[in-house]
């Protein structure tokens, strides 16, 4: 498992301080968006701010501006963990091969009704 | 030294792989995510086009911004305020997405403050009346658009996503441009006669939007091999000016160009010479409002430094409180 965000960024590290600003960068959050009741939040992208707090109001005037949400949710990008990118094929292996898992396996009851 | 060469032997057969399936996926039309193997070149190429990107949404503000006070009602200065805030999320998108290949934000803001970046060489032009905001609206937003639906099936990733959001939201700016020239037209003569100046003075610019004609344009080849780009700069450039030609007649007024025309052997629409050197000293800085819109911008950065400071001070204060409490 590796830590890091979903889009890639390994968060929140300050790059070096430029010369007429020297302070540390603010943290990444990745905002999550609920559409509507009865759907789960979803990622809709992320955003830099000092703290939860401004990350909400940011999320909100930045990925809602046209109604798209109902609920925000923003998290650290660092306190994401992810399966590790350059494992994936051994990682998701198993289902591989195992189409009985699914439905469309089993075709002799083709035509039988409510089945 | 044993160590290292073992290091560096595994290091170039994950990057054999790497390639490969990097190929591959280009192959598949399939996309690219940020913490795929890619080519340092892709990488490069991205960085540079998506932070131009972003830049040219943030300095885009700038022109429109300055019409607020002066748009001629509230509703008009309501819906000026919906777009300025639309590029603002737009410039924050792209930034985002240009991150996720490794440049800090913080980098990049510099590089732009620094004038080490580049933008959108429309901006540069200076923004005289009311109708110029229309003509914008109308030419500028709709050349942006047909260059960026086709970059929202770019083969990176977040890129692609990004776009997809900017150009939801785009097409609502083009539109209420349209309005704007649509109500000049048929307003008194001098309206009529400020909307057609605003488009005579966008009209080439727009095009010019599109970037260097084909055969002077080095790096396309290489952003269609990888599917960042989908069509040529002369093609898009082809397809706005017949999407133009159709919708200028509604307006009931005129493009500034006599020499549009259909060319039925190629099925592409062609369109008088265009100014390829104003466009060159525009994009070296040497356009009507570079200075300007580089000043203010550098403004906008220092004024806020408070902002800044005050929020990191806030949020170090409210963390060191809740560690306390805990």
């Amino acid at each position: 498992m590796t830590g890091g965000s979903t889009t890639g960024d390994d968060g929140a590290k300050a790059p070096s301080s430029g010369p007429q600003e020297p302070r540390e960068a603010w943290p990444l959050w990745e905002v999550f968006v609920r559409s509507s009741r009865g759907l789960s939040h979803v990622h809709a992208g992320s955003l830099h701010a000092p703290d939860a707090q401004m990350a909400v109001r940011n999320a909100r005037d930045l990925y809602t501006r046209r109604n798209e949400g109902v609920s925000l949710w923003v998290v650290p990008a660092t306190s994401i963990v992810t399966s590790d990118p350059d494992a994936k094929d051994q990682f998701f292996e198993s289902p591989q091969g195992k189409d009985y898992r699914h439905a469309t396996y089993y075709t002799k009851s083709e035509g039988v009704k409510h089945l | 030294m044993t160590t290292t060469a073992i290091d560096a032997g595994s290091r170039v057969d994950e990057d054999t792989a790497g390639e490969q399936l990097f190929n591959e996926l280009i192959a598949q039309d399939s996309r690219i995510e940020p913490r795929d193997w890619m080519p340092a070149d892709y990488r490069k190429a991205l960085t540079r086009q998506i932070s131009q990107h972003a830049h040219s949404e943030i300095i885009g503000m700038q022109p429109e911004a300055n019409w607020i006070t002066r748009a001629p009602s509230l509703k008009r200065k309501a819906v000026l305020m919906a777009k300025v805030q639309d590029e603002a999320g737009h410039g924050l998108y792209l930034y985002s997405a240009a991150e996720t290949l490794g440049t800090p934000r913080d980098k990049m803001t510099e590089d732009l403050i620094a004038g080490k970046a580049r933008y959108s060489s429309i901006f540069n032009y200076p923004v005289r009346t009311w109708a110029d905001i229309g003509a914008i609206g109308w030419l500028v937003d709709g050349a942006a658009i047909c260059n960026q639906v086709p970059l929202c099936r770019a083969s990176y990733g977040p890129y692609g996503r990004a776009m997809v959001r900017v150009c939801k939201e785009e097409s609502f700016h083009q539109r209420q441009g349209f309005e704007i020239l649509l109500e000049l037209a048929n307003g008194t003569p001098e309206q009529r006669a400020m909307a057609q100046d605003a488009v005579n003075r966008w009209y080439a610019p727009s095009l010019m939007m599109f970037g260097p004609p084909d055969e002077d344009s080095p790096n396309s080849q290489k952003s269609m091999e990888w599917k960042i780009k989908r069509f040529s700069n002369d093609e898009l450039r082809s397809r706005f000016v017949g999407m133009m030609v159709e919708q200028v007649k509604v307006l009931g007024l005129e493009l500034p160009d006599a020499e549009i025309r259909y060319n039925d052997e190629t099925g592409r629409w062609e369109h008088g010479p265009l100014d390829w050197n104003e466009f060159k000293e525009v994009l070296a800085g040497r356009g009507p409002c570079n200075a300007q819109r580089m000043e203010r911008r550098r403004e906008a950065h220092e004024d806020g430094a408070w902002v800044r400071e005050a929020a990191a001070a806030y949020a170090e204060k409210q963390a060191a409180k809740y560690a306390q409490a805990a």
